[in-house]
């Protein structure tokens, strides 16, 4: 399950990607009575027709820009955390626990505070999965699922027990200095949830884009995912690269979920299910394959599906129900590039040798091993 | 016996433009037990992979009891009764014994699996051939020589009679390489054909038959199992060749390398390297020669920080090593040629640049704290591609797109450039062609003249000869024998490679 990186999955992957997705979100409503193209047209002027509909996407963008960065940087290593929602919501209770816990503070250091404290908190969570894992040789898959639900329990039990009001299912508000959400960008964007969240993901796509291109870190943490027994030839650690790369992981998805609890939401509600950012997050990484710079555009294109399918059901008689599975299917394809990077691949090389040049079996392919 | 069990005639096999496998030919009867020796790649394994169904050969023909025979699979091979017992044991480690022995040929009653006749056949042959198996242990849990006789027993349940023991001592302690032979003995009196491959005199000249040679894919002769270790040593050798590698006088330099009683275990306390004790100065080639799987690699890993060290003591340069990390090594001035160049000597998604700084990208001119100076890597990378001569297309190649000649020209560069004082080079020529060759050796034998002190270690005893001061034989993780290589005939390190120490060995060859 690593991410592959070559011009073929810079572009058409992902493109052929959404067009599937669409494509069958479109037979879908077809068989279901609905009229595809009037519901896409809705789709996209939900999404981009007004500057409320271009915060909303942006603002939805911004922690899954996040998490998926988290994602990237753990896969880079080798490593498969599926524990973004959990770590994200760590993050998102430390940010607005601490804002609430020192209401006094001004701006300029209640949320640099706020957003270190959901960072530690995020990288406290997956550093737990990667201990396990680059010590005690457990699989990640399963302590990151286990260590989400763990998440999502005891959050909720900390929020109910310690910081509801009255007895509501959600903290109070946090103070307005740690606020990322100002007068002055509602009235921007026609009183949209956008925040100034989105300044901090996208520095963090450059910033891993140059950790994981130019420092050292970021060349072990390449080279211990590509090739453990190289990378220890080399004296580089492996373990310890493991560790690094999911503390990194988890502070960026910490930081995510400082984005709702800052931004969009400014408080912390009891939550039913895990937040979507996380898995959201998973195939925003898988569509951009890995790349930081990718993960920008990714996380846009997903922010203008939800946001857009909310308007589906709002300017059409589609049921929600049909929104959800046409972005689900889109979500589907674009997990499932696997599938068309397949397809491209035979699409490349359609012929087999004949059976005259058998092929030693030692000298297949080598570089397919790794993938 | 009227009939051959197999008759080979002209068996080719090809693998692009390398022959495995040329025009053997080759009868084995019934009742027999018939040994293939040869070194390691000589196109044993091969032969037998293609009388199994698992290779296709080029061309030639195979017959099985006088009739031509077009093996496509494996299943092809076990209808005509031809059964192998693999190298590595191909069982499924959490099943039980029986389970394992009727997997692919399970008895049905009912449409259930009968393991209570299952049970009772297998345990009717092992009490017939002297097989002791748990029938119920998992695999995991048994040793690795009832794992073996599981796999002799799954070839007999299904019902073979021509049986191929691909190189089946090599995992064995002597006490069961002893009941083996027996168990083999016996298959044959029963009027089996067996067939064994091996590269251990001893143990084929005590239950052979007769023994065919193979070397470097041809069939060099069929001799009786009576004649002397001396001749099949010499046979499977090889005859003289050239050694026309120059090596330069060198004034005696310090000890370079100490190694004093290394002991090295794996996870299940298996000793693969026992009591080793080597010294190499400056200036000096040290050959270590021996079979495929003696204890090499381990201890190769073991020098260079990969392999912790169970005893003993390793010294670099003076300086003790035995517990060192493989960059503590790195940086006491050694360079290392890994055994395996894809695997462990290079990444293979990664571009030149970035494996040409692999062992150096953490420190100063290619980095400086922590961030890395690519125009300097970038600069590095081109000097040593075009010093070393390594055929490139452009810098974002990756690794892995190279040929395995250039690939290891890359790593002697990048090893070789560092000027370490130690130079360990495992197979470095391994599966590279004759210019590639060349130019690998004329590198060691430059560091080797430069004063530095080369390790080479190698399953091909020409390379060894060719270019070894002295020579160290290794057998069972052991050195058996050390000495001058002018002191040594390819006989004796031949015969030193399958275990006998140097007198036997110099008596031995004296003998004729």
């Amino acid at each position: 399950m690593r991410i592959k990186n070559t011009w073929i999955s810079g572009l058409g992957i992902p493109l052929t990607s959404i067009f599937l997705g669409l494509l069958v979100g479109a037979i879908i409503m077809l068989l279901s009575g609905f009229d595809p193209i009037s519901n896409y047209v809705n789709m996209f002027t939900g999404a981009l027709g007004s500057a409320n509909a271009i915060g909303e996407v942006l603002r939805s963008a911004t922690p899954l820009m996040l998490t998926a960065l988290g994602f990237a940087v753990a896969n880079y290593a080798g490593f498969f955390n599926i524990g973004l929602a959990g770590q994200a919501l760590v993050g998102w209770l430390a940010s607005v626990a601490f804002a609430n816990a020192f209401p006094g503070l001004p701006s300029i250091l209640i949320i640099p505070g706020a957003l270190i404290v959901a960072a530690l908190a995020g990288a406290f969570w997956s550093g737990l999965a990667g201990y396990f894992r680059a010590y005690f040789g457990a699989n990640e898959v399963i302590t990151t699922i286990m260590l989400n639900y763990i998440a999502l329990y005891a959050t909720n039990a900390i929020v109910k027990a310690y910081m509801t009001v009255g007895d509501g299912d959600y903290s109070k508000m946090i103070p307005k200095a740690a606020r990322l959400r100002t007068p002055f960008l509602e009235q921007l964007t026609q009183n949209s949830t956008f925040h100034y969240g989105i300044i901090l993901s996208v520095l963090a796509v450059f910033f891993i884009a140059w950790l994981l291109k130019k420092t050292t870190l970021g060349f072990e943490i390449r080279a211990v995912g590509m090739s453990e027994d190289a990378s220890r030839y080399a004296g580089m650690s492996p373990k310890r690269t493991i560790m690094a790369s999911m503390l990194i992981s988890g502070a960026l998805c910490g930081l995510g979920g400082a984005m709702e609890g800052l931004g969009n939401f400014q408080n912390i509600i009891v939550n039913t299910a895990l937040p979507s950012i996380g898995f959201d997050g998973m195939s925003v990484a898988l569509l951009a394959a890995g790349s930081p710079i990718g993960i920008l555009f990714a996380a846009l294109l997903f922010g203008t599906l939800s946001i857009g399918g909310l308007n589906i059901s709002i300017a059409a008689t589609t049921p929600p129900e049909i929104t959800s599975i046409v972005v689900a299917s889109i979500i589907f394809f674009v997990g499932a590039n696997y599938i068309i990077r397949y397809w491209f691949a035979k699409l490349r090389k359609p012929a087999k040798p004949t059976a005259s040049t058998p092929v030693p079996p030692a000298a297949t392919d080598t570089k397919e091993v790794h993938s | 016996m009227a009939e051959p069990a197999i008759k080979v005639t002209g068996l080719t096999k090809r693998f692009g433009d390398f022959v495995a496998n040329d025009h053997l030919d080759l009868t084995i009867n019934f009742g027999e037990v018939h040994a293939l020796l040869g070194e390691n790649g000589a196109g044993k394994t091969t032969m037998m992979n293609m009388l199994s169904g698992i290779l296709i050969p080029t061309s030639g023909t195979i017959e099985v009891r006088g009739k031509a025979a077009h093996l496509q699979s494996a299943k092809d091979a076990t209808a005509l009764g031809i059964g192998m017992v693999h190298q590595h044991f191909m069982l499924v480690e959490n099943f039980s014994v029986i389970d394992n022995i009727i997997l692919g040929a399970e008895p049905t009653k009912g449409g259930k699996i009968d393991r209570t006749k299952a049970k009772k056949d297998i345990m009717a042959l092992s009490e017939k051939y002297r097989l002791r198996i748990e029938p119920d242990a998992k695999i995991e849990d048994i040793s690795v020589g009832m794992q073996q006789r599981v796999e002799i027993l799954k070839v007999l349940y299904r019902q073979a009679d021509i049986l191929i023991f691909d190189e089946p001592t090599a995992v064995l302690t002597p006490q069961e390489i002893d009941e083996l032979l027996d168990i083999m003995r016996q298959l044959a009196s029963e009027g089996k054909a067996v067939v064994l491959i091996s590269h251990k005199l001893a143990e084929l000249r005590q239950v052979a038959d007769v023994i065919t040679i193979i070397r470097r894919g041809k069939k060099i002769d069929t001799v009786p199992a009576s004649t002397s270790t001396a001749e099949l040593a010499d046979k499977m050798v090889g005859r003289h060749v050239n050694f026309a590698r120059e090596r330069v006088p060198m004034p005696e330099g310090a000890p370079v390398l100490e190694v004093k009683d290394l002991v090295v275990e794996d996870k299940d306390k298996v000793a693969h390297v026992r009591d080793l004790s080597l010294m190499l100065r400056g200036g000096e080639i040290l050959g270590l020669a021996g079979i495929d799987g003696n204890g090499q690699s381990e201890f190769v890993k073991a020098i260079t920080g990969l392999l912790p060290v169970t005893a003993g003591q390793i010294l670099i340069g003076g300086k003790d090593l035995t517990h060192a990390t493989p960059r503590e090594v790195t940086e006491a001035s050694v360079g290392h040629i890994p055994e395996d160049r894809q695997r462990f000597g290079l990444v293979m998604p990664m571009d030149l640049v970035e494996n040409m700084s692999l062992q150096t990208y953490y420190k100063p001119p290619l980095s400086h704290h922590g961030v890395m100076d690519t125009k300097v890597m970038v600069q590095t990378t081109e000097q040593l591609l075009d010093d070393y001569d390594v055929r490139h297309a452009n810098l974002q190649q990756k690794a892995g797109d190279l040929s395995g000649g250039n690939q290891q020209k890359l790593i002697i560069a990048r090893e070789l450039s560092r000027d370490p004082q130690l130079v360990i080079a495992m197979n470095p020529t391994r599966g590279l062609d004759v210019g590639a060759i060349e130019f690998i050796h004329a590198q060691l034998l430059k560091a080797r003249a430069a004063g530095h002190a080369v390790l080479l270690i190698s399953f091909e005893l020409d390379e060894v000869r060719q270019l070894s001061d002295r020579i160290a034989v290794i057998h069972n993780g052991h050195i058996v024998g050390e000495s001058a290589t002018s002191d040594l005939t390819e006989q004796q390190i031949g015969l030193m490679m399958t275990g006998e120490t140097l007198e036997h060995a110099k008596e031995a060859t004296h003998e004729n």
